[in-house]
Parts: structure tokens; sequence; C-alpha cells
């Protein structure tokens, strides 16, 4: 079992790839209504290669979703700087999209208006849109649903909308904020399972929101813990070092997922204390 | 391979049979509602008729379902003694959709307008309170002061009454957008002008157009008021002559066109709206 491990650590070429993201000394305040600051995320410094599928665990409330809002460029930081290959970025990340918790679908378009959105907004005339549209639409398996509307579909087809309606644009950057947790767990496990598929083909960072340590390690490079909020900060950085392709379903029945499940977990389980400790006392 | 088609055969036949069963149901049920409409119609008229008939209350004041309806027979065929019928009926529609359409512009104008700038909404929204808490009736008077006895007095009643109900509505709809779409069509690359045509104008619209139905009444409200107030032409004019002469009847029958015309106005709204939300529409198959 070490062998494959050592392995698969030597074939993956990610390790000295260039650097796509990185937050230096980042945090961010937020004035509550009160009067009173409350710091949300406190001197982050984070490093993500290209190519690289990092997610970010931590109990509820502690600031994971802030931290990707800031990388898409929807809020600016209080403090530090974050860079895109090594440029500082202001305003709207362009190189990045982003799959929600909740919809990312217009409601009001269908299926193939949704994915080829993102190609009409940067001016690509419509037929050659729909033309790339019908593509993505296949690869995530639609086909045949191009002009039903969102709420004709079931949430796990949703979230193939979300995907090809992200990966269109062909980002850099790949962003999800916990974008699986409304599914069902056998959805979910597909799901995942062809997130992988197409990423693998893809040459896009990804930065994973979840709450879940199983769903981080069995997906990921690299799994970053932060602390309780508030003032979160990073706790832990561990590499994944699982041979990929993996099989996302039964990846969790192997012994080095225990091991590094157990050992991040350790580290998770104190925070998750403090956090729902603090949530009993307000 | 003849096992799978026997059984696609009977599999197919019962589902015909039931839908067959189904669709009859539901035409009985249609028509039984249909009777019971038409039922509570003959039973009101028929005891105003009665009343009126044998004097139990005073014809004078009340008239009869007999006499209105006579009444707006001769009015389609000899015309009012203002004039013919179909001008005062052109008068009312024209002023009633003019208020209408202009309304609405300037109240989806100004709910977007609104809804989108802070800074706007925060000088703006206490005189737009203010304003909309008056009762627009009282600005009649002044109107026909401004504008005359014809017809854009009307239109600007009709104006302030719509316009409100729109642009709170539309207002609202642009301050109800999902944070996260609007998130998603920057992120993927829309400016502020795609946002606008993408997002926020197709999500507010659902509000607006429940606001249309409304609006309607109102705009109709403004032109029949200023009719009523002071003008030379309308259905309202034709109430307020009908009433200095003490003809029940004449009042009763402009009430019962007003109505009809409220009631096609109501479901030519109502067709726009399904035109423009169909992705709310379509059904799940």
């Amino acid at each position: 079992m070490n062998s494959t491990t050592n392995i698969s650590l030597a074939n993956k070429p990610k390790q000295n790839d260039p650097v796509m993201i990185e937050l230096s000394g980042v945090s961010k305040e937020f004035v509550k209504p009160s009067g009173e600051v409350h710091t949300v995320l406190r001197n982050i410094d984070l490093q993500i290669g290209k190519g690289e599928f990092c997610s970010i665990v931590g109990p509820t409330g502690c600031g994971k979703s802030t931290t990707l809002s800031l990388v898409a460029g929807f809020d600016q930081p209080t403090n530090g700087t974050i860079k895109i290959q090594g440029e500082t970025l202001q305003g709207m990340n362009q190189h990045a999209a982003c799959v929600f918790q909740t919809e990312n679908a217009f409601p009001w378009k269908t299926v193939i208006d949704n994915v080829s959105l993102g190609l009409t907004l940067r001016g690509v005339e419509k037929a050659e849109a729909y033309k790339e549209a019908k593509i993505w639409i296949e690869r995530v398996g639609l086909k045949g649903f191009e002009k039903h509307y969102p709420h004709q579909l079931s949430g796990g087809m949703r979230k193939r909308v979300a995907l090809a309606q992200c990966l269109i644009i062909q980002p850099q950057i790949l962003l999800m904020d916990e974008s699986f947790s409304a599914l069902d767990v056998h959805t979910r496990s597909l799901m995942e399972s062809e997130l992988l598929t197409i990423w693998e083909e893809t040459s896009a960072s990804v930065i994973f929101i979840t709450h879940d340590l199983e769903e981080a390690i069995a997906l990921s490079d690299r799994v970053v813990v932060l602390t309780a909020g508030p003032a979160a900060t990073i706790k832990g950085d561990y590499q994944i070092d699982l041979p990929r392709p993996r099989n996302v379903s039964e990846i969790r029945f192997d012994a080095d997922f225990m091991r590094l499940h157990e050992q991040i977990w350790n580290d998770l389980r104190d925070e998750v204390m403090i956090s729902y400790e603090q949530s009993n006392q307000s | 391979m003849s096992n799978p088609i026997s059984l696609n055969n009977s599999l197919s036949s019962e589902p015909v049979s039931r839908l067959k069963e189904m669709r009859t149901k539901a035409l009985k049920r249609r028509l039984r509602n249909l009777g019971l409409q038409i039922g509570v119609f003959i039973v009101i008229m028929g005891a105003w008729q009665l009343l009126a008939n044998y004097k139990l209350i005073d014809p004078f004041f009340f008239s009869s379902p007999k006499a209105i309806f006579l009444q707006i027979i001769d009015w389609f065929q000899n015309g009012t003694s203002q004039g013919p019928l179909y001008t005062h009926f052109i008068v009312t529609f024209e002023e009633t959709i003019l208020s209408f359409v202009i309304g609405v512009i300037l109240g989806i104008i100004a709910g977007y307008a609104l809804g989108m700038s802070e800074v706007l909404s925060v000088i703006f929204g206490p005189y737009i309170q203010m304003l909309n808490a008056l009762p627009r009736v009282v600005l009649a008077p002044i109107f026909i002061l401004w504008l005359g006895l014809g017809m854009s007095s009307k239109v600007a009643l009709g104006v302030t009454l719509t316009f409100f109900v729109v642009f709170f509505n539309a207002f609202q709809g642009v301050r109800e957008v999902d944070r996260n779409l609007v998130n998603n069509a920057r992120l993927l690359g829309a400016n502020k002008r795609q946002l606008a045509v993408h997002v926020i104008i197709p999500s507010a619209l659902t509000w607006i157009l429940s606001s249309l139905h409304s609006s309607f009444g109102f705009a109709l409200v403004g032109a029949v008021v200023g009719e009523f107030i002071g003008a030379t032409k309308g259905l309202g004019f034709l109430i307020s002559q009908a009433q200095g002469a003490f003809d029940t009847t004449g009042v009763f029958a402009a009430m019962v066109l007003l109505s009809i015309t409220a009631l096609i106005a109501d479901w030519a709204v109502g067709r726009l709206e399904k035109r423009f939300i169909a992705w709310r529409n379509v059904r799940q198959d």
C-alpha cells in the first residue's frame, strides 16, 4: 500500500507547478449593525498551485465561504493581498467560475441558454456559443434537456447545468462553495466522481469548500483546515497523496484514506468543539 | 420478442381508459361549476327584478335588471343623450390605456433606478412614501385646473395612481434578486448592462407583472374619477350626467359597461403575464 502512495507522489507533476492563487496576510472584517467590528478571517497565507485541487474545511461559520468570495472578487479583503497568477486581484476574478451551494442556473433561461451564457456575455456569437454549449451539455450528461427550464430538472441535474455553465468559459480557477451539500447521498457521490473525471481533463485549480471531511479527502490533492471563527485562520495543511484516478465511492474504505482522515479529524475535532460551544453560549 | 410487445399493449390500453375517465370527470366538474355560477347570477338578478316588479324596492332608486339591459341596448342603438355610446367608450378606454402604459413605464424606470442605487433610494424614499400616502383623488381638481377638461387631466390622474403600484413592485423585485445569481453572472463576465438584461430585469419581471392587474384597475379608476369631476366625454361623465338627471338606470348601465371593460382588460393582462413568464408556467413532463 505504501509503495503505491509513493509512486503516485512521484508521478504527480502538480507539486512544482507555478502558483495560481496566492493569499498573503489576508484578513476580513465587517462592521456589525451594532457598531462592533467582527473579524471573520485573520492572517490567511495560502498558495494554491496551477491545477491543484484544494479543499477548505472547518466548522460552521468559520469563514470558508468568505475566503471563497474574496478569491472570486465578490468582496475585498480588509488587509493583505490576493494575487492571481502573480497579479493583484482587483474587482471580479476574470479567471474564475463558481458553483454555488444554491442555484447557479437562471430560472428564466433554458438549459442551453444557461450553459452558453458565459460565452454570449463575452461576445461570442449565439450560433457558435450554442455549438459549444451542446458539447458541454453532452459532457455533463444532459443531452436532450437543452430546451428544459431549470425547475423541470432534478437537483443533481441542476448541478450538472451549473458545472457546464462554469466550465464552458474554461476557467483557470473553479470555485466550489459547498456545491454538493444540498444533494442526496447517492447523487452526491455520483456528482463527485463526475467532477473528478471532468476536472482531470482540464488544468483548472479548484478551491472546494465543504464541511464534509470525507468528501474533501476523497476529492482533493490538499486539505486546508480552518480554526473556529471568529477570526479564523489556517490550522493545518495536509497533502492528500492518494493515487488518481480515484474511485470516490470506494476510496473511503482505503487504509491510506482512513489514516489521513484520522489525522485531519484530530485537528478539526477541536475546532468543531469550540465552534459548538460558542453556538451554545450565544 | 412477442412477450414484451403484448406487455406493452396491456400497459398502454389501461392508461388510455384511465385518461378518458379522468377527462370526463374534469369536464363534469367544470360544467357543474359553470352551472352554479350561472345559477347565482339568475337568483340575484331574478330577485332584484321581482322585488322591483312588485314595488318592494323603489324602481326609481334601484332600477331593475331589465331596465338596465334595455337602457344599454338603447344606448347602443340610438346613442346616449350626450352623443353616441362608442365615443364615450373609446375616450375612457384611451385614457385608461394611456395612463396604464405611461404609469407602468415610469414605475419600472423609477423602481429600477431606486432599486439599483442606494443613494437615490435614500434621497427619494421618504418623498415617494409621502406622495403615496396622499389620497390621489384630491389631485383630480388640480389636474383639471392645470390641464383642462380634456383627456390629459384624466391621464395625469391615472398615471399618479398606477405609477406607485408598479414602482413599489419593481423596486422590491430589483431588491430581491438572488445575490448568488448576480454574483454568478458577474463572475461569468457580465457588465452592468448585461447584468440588467440577463438577471435583474427578468427576475424583477415576476414582481412587476403581478402588479399589472391591480395597476390596470387603478388606471381605470383614474380615468373614471377624472371624468366624474370634470369632463365632456367618457363613461364616468355619462355616470355623472345620469346621476344629475336622477336616472339610476343610466348609472347602473354605465357601471355594467365599465365592469365589462375591466374584465376584458384583466383577461388581456393575464395573457400578457403568461407570455412573459412562460418559464414559470411550463409544467414538468
